[in-house]
């Protein structure tokens, strides 16, 4: 007979470490399984070619919650803090963005890039504060915390006072796009601004939600960027490292095969392995689907909540693209020291829904979009001296391509990547050493989330606090008894942030955790 | 010179609505409207030969029934016939047909599949309940959420308790429901491309949308949750044509004394000391009146026929970014004889609805990109009906109108002005495709008449010729119905009122602005509300 474990977290990706974490320091027996080797799920970085690593998944940091680093005491080492964006030009006339500073647009576009942030900013501290919450149930049997969250937020709302509360109502179903044509002259700064919206997403500049998807993406740290040293591993290190102190086992290369269900309640889990560990409570840092489909089986919960699980929209169009390079590229009108920051390709608003307009018929982008950074320049401990890598966002590369993927099509993408990079820097084809694609498929195989989706759901409003992953499931616990839920797939979504994580956690164990 | 209580600015039926309402409740009112025939494009017109074109709207079905029976509408000649079908043609040669009859829908489903038959039930009632929800408040004004007045806080109340009773997983349904797309939300239910094709028609009907931009699911909404006699979700045509509705309203708001003078389009409503004085006319006259109350959509009510100087910055700049997007046109047909369509048995029932060319979810979003690149729909989606099937009264005897409703067709080609040769080839696009369908079609047109957005606004005077006066979108409903602030139909100026399809619940023939509109203005006259309140389903 083994031990029994107070919780299982079933897999070691960002969520389920802040998860585990605060588990055992609250004096829980926690024990957490991890599938790859690595801790740190898609929060990782791997050395994808000799000598070279990268954050392989997420690459920047920008909304780790305070309140995460806060309650673990966490500290990340950054290897760069504050990075600017430059949005490329084709003709060398870039636009500049680093927080409320602009440079590269007329001084209407200046001024009213300001008023837009200040607004923006505003705004996404309000969504922040329910981040970093529960969201409340919608029941008149909901509990008087769940009451008191939804006053909260009326009020909060009512705060902002007439005007802005109106904006607010306004905007949070709005796109990106009206709201951008509104107010700026540049398109290269509308362009910059809704690749930021779109991120991660299936939604174009025009889809309405994309004022929400950029919101969430400010409500951390203003979208103030961030290098971790050493990749996103060593965040993920650090998480774990703040686990074990707390008392928290972490097993890798453990694949969970199934959550064991005695009498209607998770009791445990067994790994492909064979080994089987009980516990009070399975918490699963895995996206919902598979969560529900494949681990717990959907003959052991009700038709309709399996229903809803399965209706959850889950399928990426971001990939990675990665680069091992001999020198860095050179970019016209760029200086040297700007290769720290952030490029990024989205010359006009047009040009990125139609890199949308592929993604819903199952194709690549024609001419993709991208988030382009050049780690190595800040770290070099990612590369040979002397040699870079780059890690890029490639957007839209879908889930399902309608031709299938191949190693034919995987190559020819990553050829067009490619290209459409020389286009602002034209010496880089010639200083690649070696290549990694990631595309949905592959971060689906590699990191074992549905789809390959980094927000474990899509981020639009119909899954969106109450209703994700799905209604009536919102609060961390799954309509099965001992188990929960503490990936982004729960509120309040993706993102290298610990929100879920942490409310997760105390979800748990504000139920008295054995419940 | 006279001074009347009111003027209503645009005779169509919202405005006729409006002015009916404040008539009955014994106010002067004047209705004046810029074109010598009413309606708007709630109209029928005889533009060539004996037939009858309703050459804008074409079918029926939000006109709100409280209305219906308020204004006796009957007894001034309406007479709305549902109709009792529809009908996808295939590439392939086959159809599907949509059947109001339950059964029926769900054998011809089944053809297809029998999961997405046994959905049909399932997704009907999901669809139903939320038309039901909807219905509650199409009849009621807005809250504000910003204001503490004891009738906002009261309304607000009332809508929390409407929605709490629906319980708490319908709650979570709801939300889901008004935020996703009509491709999202079918993809729910079926699986079968065509059926998810017919029915998404009604997700973008007169949005600048596509299927797969959320929100759509809510416009879906917009077209089911309208009913003729009682039947939600049913359809069907005036007899006599579209503009039989504005003659009923209008006879009607004649009949309570109201007064009307068509020709007579306003260059600007006069603002004296803070407050409205009354409007100048094209023809040089000015008209005095305490208050004036706007048909038309919000853009060309502040922006054409108002002075700036009597509005602030900030107002004047919300209205310009309102969105009124031209995303539709109409090819109206006169036809020598009845066409064949061969996938269809002679004489089907499925000819007397509302027919469509586009088979499969990709053709329906592949439209709407050629509408972002500023161009017609190549493959345009068209809602085609032949009402001369059911009313012969609208043309001569063996002979047929057709009206064509097409989209996606900006009001500007790439940020141009249209040419007439584009125009031209617009019309040809959608014969083509129905002539795919229909071997003998172009034989027998007799006439047609081709209406882009920029025809139909320097006619009729929509701005953009959108059907709705304005997109449905979140940002632009309920509350934020036309501007956040100014949802509850009254104006920036003392005495001003806006009672068209700009505003909450917006547009489609349901004279809902109207008649909510005139609510308001009877509370602020102190008088007693002689609106019809809503009536509840079942």
């Amino acid at each position: 007979m083994t031990e029994r474990y107070d919780a299982i977290v079933i897999g070691a990706g960002h969520n389920g470490l802040v998860c585990a974490s605060l588990l055992g320091k609250a004096g829980r027996k926690v024990l957490v399984l991890e599938a790859n080797e690595q801790v740190g799920g898609a929060a990782v970085t791997r050395e994808f070619a000799d000598g070279y690593s990268v954050s392989s998944c997420a690459h920047l940091l920008y909304q780790l919650q305070p309140q995460v680093q806060k309650d673990l005491g966490l500290k990340v080492d950054l290897a760069g803090d504050k990075l600017g964006t430059v949005a490329l030009a084709a003709d060398g006339k870039h636009v500049r963005l680093n927080g409320d500073d602009i440079s590269g647009v007329g001084d209407e576009d200046t001024a009213n890039y300001r008023r837009f942030r200040k607004r923006m900013t505003r705004f996404s501290d309000l969504l922040k504060t329910y981040l970093n919450k529960t969201a409340p149930r919608l029941s008149k049997d909901a509990s008087k915390s769940d009451m008191l969250t939804l006053a909260q937020l009326g009020f909060d709302v009512r705060r902002l006072g007439k005007t802005e509360m109106q904006e607010f109502l306004r905007l949070i179903g709005m796109n990106i796009h009206d709201e951008l044509t509104e107010r700026f002259e540049s398109e290269l700064l509308r362009g910059a601004i809704s690749l930021d919206a779109v991120l991660g997403t299936f939604l174009g500049p025009r889809s309405p939600n994309t004022i929400l998807t950029y919101l969430y993406r400010l409500a951390g740290s203003h979208g103030t960027l961030s290098q971790p040293a050493g990749g996103m591993s060593s965040v993920t290190e650090a998480l774990a490292h703040s686990a074990r102190d707390n008392g928290v086992v972490i097993r890798t290369g453990m694949k969970v095969k199934r959550v064991v269900i005695e009498n209607g309640r998770a009791t445990g889990v067994e790994t492909e392995s064979g080994e089987t560990f009980s516990s009070w409570l399975v918490v699963s840092n895995a996206d919902p689907k598979s969560t529900i489909m494949n681990l717990v089986g959907v003959k052991n919960v009700e038709t309709g909540f399996t229903r809803r699980v399965h209706h959850i929209r889950m399928r990426c169009n971001a990939a990675k693209l990665h680069l091992a390079l001999d020198g860095l590229p050179t970019i016209a009108g760029v200086e040297k020291r700007e290769f720290g920051g952030r490029f990024v390709i989205a010359p006009d608003e047009a040009y990125v829904e139609r890199a949308f307009n592929h993604a819903k018929y199952g194709e690549t982008s024609a001419k993709p979009v991208f988030e382009v950074t050049f780690p190595s320049f800040r770290d070099t401990t990612l590369a040979p001296t002397g040699k870079h890598v780059m890690s890029a966002v490639v957007q839209y590369v879908p889930y399902e391509l309608r031709e299938g993927w191949s190693e034919e099509s995987h190559a020819a993408f990553e050829k067009l990547a490619i290209e459409t990079l020389a286009q602002y820097m034209p010496d880089l084809p010639e200083r690649i050493t070696a290549s990694e694609l990631l595309t949905p498929l592959d971060i689906e195989e590699q990191f074992h989330i549905t789809g390959g989706h980094w927000h474990h759901g899509e981020l639009t409003l119909d899954q969106f606090l109450f209703t994700r992953p799905v209604g009536g499931a919102h609060q961390y616990k799954m309509p099965l008894d001992g188990l929960y839920l503490c990936g982004a797939g729960a509120h309040p979504g993706g993102g290298v942030s610990g929100a879920a994580g942490r409310n997760a956690a105390r979800a748990i164990l504000k139920s008295g955790g054995q419940v | 010179m006279k001074t009347y209580d009111a003027i209503v600015v645009g005779a169509g039926h919202n405005g006729l609505t409006n002015a009916a309402y404040l008539a009955k409740s014994g106010l002067d009112v004047l209705c004046v409207e810029k074109n010598d025939y009413i309606g708007g494009a709630t109209v029928s017109r005889n533009l060539y030969k004996d037939w009858t074109y309703s050459n804008c709207s074409y079918v029926c079905s939000l006109l709100r029934p409280e209305i219906y029976r308020d204004l006796d509408l009957a007894r001034h000649g309406l007479q709305i016939t549902p109709y009792g079908g529809g009908s996808v043609f295939m590439e392939n040669g086959d159809y599907l047909g949509s059947y109001s009859d339950h059964e029926v829908a769900y054998r011809e489903y089944a053809r297809f599949s029998k999961a997405d038959a046994d959905a049909y039930e399932r997704y009907s009632a999901d669809t139903m309940r939320q038309c039901k929800f909807i219905r509650e408040f199409l009849m009621r004004t807005p809250p504000d959420p910003t204001s503490f007045k004891p009738r906002d806080l009261k309304e607000l109340a009332y809508l929390g308790a409407k929605f709490f009773e629906m319980g708490e997983q319908r709650m979570y349904d709801t939300i889901r429901f008004w935020t996703m797309s009509v491709a999202e939300y079918l993809d729910e239910y079926f699986e079968t491309d065509v059926i998810k094709a017919a029915l998404s028609g009604s997700g973008i009907i007169g949005t600048a949308l596509g299927i797969h931009s959320p929100g759509t699911a809510y416009v879906l909404l917009h077209h089911y949750m309208g009913d003729v006699d009682g039947n939600i979700g049913a359809w069907g045509y005036a007899r006599g044509g579209t503009g039989a509705v504005a003659k009923a309203i209008c006879s009607s708001f004649q009949s309570l004394g109201g007064e009307l003078r068509t020709d007579a389009g306003v260059e600007q409503i006069l603002v004296k000391n803070g407050k409205v004085s009354g409007v100048a006319l094209s023809t040089g006259e000015e008209v005095k009146a305490n208050i004036v109350v706007s048909a038309l959509d919000v853009k060309n009510t502040f922006l054409k026929c108002m002075d700036k100087n009597d509005l602030d910055d900030d107002f004047y700049h919300r209205v310009k970014n309102f969105k009124i997007r031209g995303s539709s046109g109409k090819v109206n047909i006169a036809l020598g004889g009845m066409p064949t369509f061969p996938a269809l048995p002679k004489g089907s029932p499925l000819l007397d609805g509302d027919m469509h060319f586009i088979d499969s979810m990709e053709r329906m979003e592949r439209a709407y990109d050629d509408w972002k690149e500023g161009t017609w729909s190549k493959d345009p989606y068209i809602d085609m009906v032949i009402p001369t099937v059911s009313d012969p009264t609208m043309a001569p005897p063996g002979k047929h109108f057709m009206s064509c409703f097409v989209q996606y067709c900006p009001a500007q080609i790439e940020g141009r002005e249209w040419t007439d040769e584009e125009r031209e080839q617009f019309g040809q696009t959608v014969i083509n495709q129905i002539a795919d369908y229909s071997p003998d079609f172009k034989d027998l047109i007799e006439h047609m008449e081709v209406r882009t957005p920029s025809t139909i606004e320097d006619e009729i005077g929509i701005t953009e010729g959108n059907i709705f006066h304005g997109e449905l979108t979140m940002d632009q409903l309920m509350f934020n119905r036309p501007i956040p602030g100014y949802a509850q139909y009254r104006g920036p100026v003392g005495g001003l009122y806006m009672c068209g399809s700009s505003n909450h619940p917006g547009g489609g023939i349901m004279a809902a602005p109207g008649c909510n509109a005139a609510r308001e203005i009877l509370y602020d006259l102190k008088r007693q509300d002689i609106t019809p309140a809503n009536y509840g389903d079942d």
